[in-house]
């Protein structure tokens, strides 16, 4: 099993021929991703050689799910198209669409999401602003390291990218049913809760680690999620306790404002829904190993 | 980026918000030909990024040109809450009947956008909140949808507008909602709006927070940036590229990613309090593949900060190889002393992840005198603090 992304699942990428988009279609390629093709308008009809492997690029992504039974999109599209291209995904009724892409307006992914939604949200949106997921051992959607760790029974979902690979090296030896990264941005598509609910109904998974940090209230929200709906054991990680308040933290989304958006608040939250949260990742880690073996 | 009132306002004029006539001042005695300009009176304004100004003393009705400059000279230079004023606005008075509340803003919970309204404005919209919600209504506007004038009207029903001046109410959200479009706002706020003792409906004062997300398609907004206030270490930095935040503790941080360098915080922050209570000194973020150059900028930044005593590097190359961000900092130490910059601050280095054995055999073989290795990110925090509270 593993959760929204298996080897079955069939993956186009919407910016496969620029710089960054060839460079992780490669690596995809390398983590056993079955890529069957990419979309540009200007370059449709032509294909790329990966390594011996040929991808075909299509005028669009209908067309590329005409073609190929595509279901899930990477977009390495550039911030100031990036919203057209959620845009075309969406119209296309693809099940999936990831958006790696770094620094896309807030009003941009308001109305992609706005029009998702609109639509009956029959297109799943992970990121923007996000590192992807992976299922090791099935398949990568995104830039998330396929090497790091093997198939495991942990899931794992989180706002940042780094400490997505930090979690998954610390626990490498136990591996990981699917790990996400859902990003940092304000307005992201799919939830931590999204996640949980996926990760809860998941026969492979048997624990889930959850990372947040500052901004917002998901982490909150996820918490009543989890004592409500959540029977897996989770640990937890907040980041961002010593982040000052007025000032981004690298991520659009993590700032702290007021009395709202704080670690701390976020880790008592999780705390009172009987989460385990880990002072530093290695501690979360250990939380997590100890659960696991009882 | 959130604006000063007075750029507001312009922002407001320039989508056809009704807005008073004002200039900006950064000496008292501009205040005289101003204030003959607005008719021989004006309300004398603070230009802050802070609420609560007026109660600090930070707004005064001047009521003639000479007063005027008087409560100028007062204002300027006055520190209200931690901001130094360095900009008062002159403006128009008014004659005030009521005022009211309206903004736009992302709501970040429901992923949507959001107007609030409530005629009882003039006060902190949070006190509102908490005391009587009931008071202030809040209307999720379709980001795609817009503030039509359905919508507007919707707003203002359900905001309990006066007959009288809903027309002009709704008229004025939708020429917000036009600033909160075009401008790329993340908030545009209105309180007061005022209804005048002639009942005409005008934004008395207004906060603008701006994606800069959005600058690729705003070419105006550069020129709204504070850089006067901007910390010296944080300018020299965003002119680089490199996405830093000044703190106030004594150990630098570079790393990779947002989350893993706020977590790198907190670790120190946390070996800190046996250390003395060392704290971080910065947030820096050099991003994936951190090339030497990318990482010899963020050293010298960090370097140059005289708080900094020892700094602490913890990259997990998840993409990025470790062996190039190990020849990255060997590089950039090496860079920094050709340009005759003497290190003297002791570095402890933290690699993991794709090609850590590499990167750990690069920083060991290149034995530099400054640069120490510690395998964990814990045990290194621990060490950076240690070294910092040393010195």
């Amino acid at each position: 099993m593993a959760i929204f992304l298996t080897k079955e699942s069939k993956v186009i990428v919407q910016g496969m021929t620029g710089a960054t988009g060839m460079k992780h279609t490669k690596l995809m390629l390398a983590d056993g991703t079955n890529i069957v093709g990419g979309v540009n308008p200007r370059k449709a009809g032509t294909s790329v050689d990966f390594d011996g492997t040929d991808v075909p690029v299509f005028g669009s992504v209908k067309e590329a799910i005409e073609k190929t039974g595509a279901d899930v999109s990477v977009l390495f599209v550039p911030p100031a198209h990036a919203k057209a291209a959620v845009v075309e995904a969406i119209d296309a009724e693809i099940g999936l669409a990831v958006v790696i892409t770094e620094g896309i307006a807030v009003h941009d992914s308001a109305a992609f999401w706005a029009y998702a939604s609109s639509k009956g949200n029959k297109t799943r949106i992970i990121g923007p602003n996000c590192p992807g997921l992976i299922t090791p051992g099935q398949s990568n959607a995104g830039i998330i390291p396929g090497d790091i760790t093997k198939p495991g029974r942990i899931g794992l979902v989180s706002k940042s990218g780094t400490l997505t690979y930090q979690m998954m090296y610390e626990l490498r030896d136990i591996g990981f049913s699917s790990a996400i990264g859902i990003g940092g941005d304000p307005v992201i598509g799919t939830t931590h809760i999204d996640a949980l609910k996926a990760f809860e109904a998941d026969p492979d998974t048997d624990l889930i680690v959850m990372i947040g940090e500052i901004g917002g209230d998901a982490e909150e929200r996820a918490a009543d999620f989890i004592s409500k709906h959540v029977t897996k054991p989770v640990v937890g990680y907040v980041a961002g306790f010593t982040a000052p308040e007025g000032k981004t933290m690298g991520h659009a989304g993590a700032i702290v404002s007021g009395s709202s958006g704080t670690a701390a608040a976020k880790k008592e939250a999780l705390e009172a829904a009987g989460v385990k949260v880990g002072k530093t990742p290695t501690e979360t880690a250990g939380l997590a190993r100890a659960i696991l073996a009882g | 980026m959130d604006l000063f009132e007075y750029q507001a306002r312009d922002l407001f004029a320039k989508h056809g918000v009704p807005v008073l006539a004002g200039e900006v001042i950064e000496t008292p005695e501009a205040a005289r030909e101003v204030t003959e300009r607005l008719g021989g009176k004006a309300v004398v304004k603070a230009q802050v990024k802070v609420g609560g100004r007026g109660k600090a003393g930070g707004v005064k009705l001047a009521s003639d040109p000479a007063d005027a400059v008087a409560k100028a000279d007062a204002i300027l230079g006055m520190d209200i809450k931690g901001h130094t004023v360095h900009k008062v606005m002159l403006a128009q008075t008014a004659d005030i009947a009521e005022e009211y509340y309206v903004s736009f803003l992302l709501d970040r919970t429901n992923r949507t956008f959001l107007a609030m309204a409530s005629v009882e404005g003039g006060v902190e919209i949070e006190v509102v909140a908490e005391e009587n919600p009931d008071a202030l209504a809040k209307i999720a506007v379709d980001a795609n949808e817009g503030c039509t004038p359905e919508k507007a009207a919707e707003i203002v029903a359900a905001a309990k507008f006066p007959a009288d001046i809903a027309g002009q109410v709704a008229d004025v959200l939708q020429q917000l909602w036009t600033v909160f479009i075009k401008e790329d706002a993340l908030l545009v706020e209105v309180n007061p709006l005022i209804k005048s003792g002639d009942g005409k409906i005008i934004a008395l004062d207004g906060k603008v927070s701006l994606d800069e997300n959005a600058d690729f398609r705003q070419p105006d907004h550069e020129a709204l940036e504070d850089k006067a206030a901007a910390n010296p270490l944080e300018a020299a930095a965003k002119a680089k590229n490199l996405n830093y935040v000044k703190l106030d503790g004594e150990v630098g941080i570079i790393g990779n990613g947002a989350g893993l360098v706020m977590s790198t915080l907190d670790v120190v922050a946390y070996a800190g309090e046996a250390h003395g209570g060392v704290k971080p000194a910065n947030f820096l973020d050099i991003g994936g593949g951190a090339s030497a150059e990318v990482m010899a900028n963020g050293l010298e930044i960090i370097l140059g900060d005289p708080d900094v005593k020892s700094v602490f590097v913890n990259v997990f190359g998840g993409i990025t190889a470790c062996d190039e961000v190990a020849n990255g900092i060997v590089q950039a130490l090496e860079l920094l002393k050709s340009k005759g910059e003497t290190v003297s601050k002791p570095l402890v280095v933290r690699l993991d992840g794709n090609n850590a054995e590499l990167g750990r055999k690069i920083l060991s073989d290149a034995n530099h005198p400054l640069v120490q290795r510690v395998d964990t990110m814990d045990g290194a925090a621990d060490k950076a603090a240690e070294l910092a509270a040393a010195k």
